[in-house]
């Protein structure tokens, strides 16, 4: 693979998406397990819904 | 069951979580073949050079982050007329998204300018429209972060993103409305595409594995974001409970 006299820009440009899209998929990742742990803690204080108590599957 | 079946929080829940993996390996499978052909099958541009498999970024992440505004706006009726939590939810998990895509658009293009046009940045209708859509997303962004009632933050939001859905055509038709540097489009045209098959398959894949990547980060800002409500929920009720 040859990129020729603008190899950088174009390593940059490949980069600048890895770092971008790689960003948000983590901050995306990491909140979720952020807001599965409070829902966790909260239920382990006996903190629940009605529904909940209904239907006791929760995602 | 129904589509309007999803539009309640724990059945899209319980639909969307067996469905993400596998549009996560989907999404991987299709990027890896859209980045395999851009860097080693597609030639170079008989003009642009090597520089055009940034274009394969560029492109790509220009549609995705003017079709996040248009789901956005879907979403923002769905919040102001049918008033639907849902809504509210999924217009707010779309909007650092679609920031993300144009911001990757904007920094793509002005590593391509660059090379090309002797400079990164010009004040052109594209690009000074698009800059505005960037803009635009991290309003929206400001505003579900600093209005502390979700309700009255997705209704300013709503608003906010209907006003802002006046810039999609002004984005799309600028290279055509006023003399930009800014080429005019040559994919979505009438005439049909303008680009050799050779480069223009490599960029459609790039493009279904971005739409494929935003649905698969759509549909789980989603559930994080029914998820945090549920928190805030369960964190009234123990207050309150705490407070008699």
């Amino acid at each position: 693979m040859n990129l020729g006299p603008h190899a950088a820009f174009i390593v940059t440009a490949y980069a600048a998406a890895a770092i971008v899209l790689g960003g948000l998929i983590a901050w995306i990742r990491i909140d979720y397990r952020l807001q599965r742990r409070k829902l966790a803690d909260l239920e382990t204080r006996g903190v629940t819904r009605r529904s909940d108590r209904a239907t006791p599957t929760f995602p | 069951m129904a589509i309007t079946g999803l539009a309640n929080p724990s059945r899209f829940l319980a639909v969307v979580q067996p469905i993400l993996p596998w549009l996560t390996a989907a999404t991987v499978l299709v990027l890896a073949l859209g980045i395999g052909q851009a860097l080693f099958a597609a030639p170079d541009d008989y003009q642009q050079g090597a520089t055009v498999k940034i274009m394969f970024l560029h492109v790509p992440s220009a549609w995705l982050g003017m079709f996040c505004w248009a789901l956005m706006s879907v979403a923002a009726l769905g919040t102001l007329v049918w008033r639907h939590p849902l809504a509210d939810v999924a217009g707010k998990a779309a909007a650092p998204i679609g920031a993300a895509f144009t911001l990757l658009c904007l920094i793509t293009g002005a590593l391509w300018g660059r090379p090309m046009w002797g400079t990164y940045w010009v004040w052109d209708a594209r690009l000074t429209s698009v800059l505005i859509l960037f803009l635009l997303y991290l309003g929206v962004i400001a505003l579900w972060r600093t209005v502390e009632d979700p309700s009255r933050a997705a209704r300013a939001a709503a608003i906010l993103t209907l006003v802002g859905a006046v810039n999609l055509p002004i984005i799309k038709f600028s290279v055509d409305w006023w003399n930009t540097l800014h080429q005019p489009a040559s994919v979505f045209r009438l005439a049909g595409p303008a680009i050799h098959p050779a480069i223009l398959t490599p960029l459609i894949v790039m493009a279904i594995g971005f739409l494929l990547l935003f649905v698969t980060l759509h549909l789980a800002a989603i559930r994080n974001e029914i998820l945090r409500r549920r928190v805030r929920t369960l964190q009234l009720m123990q207050a309150e409970s705490a407070a008699e």
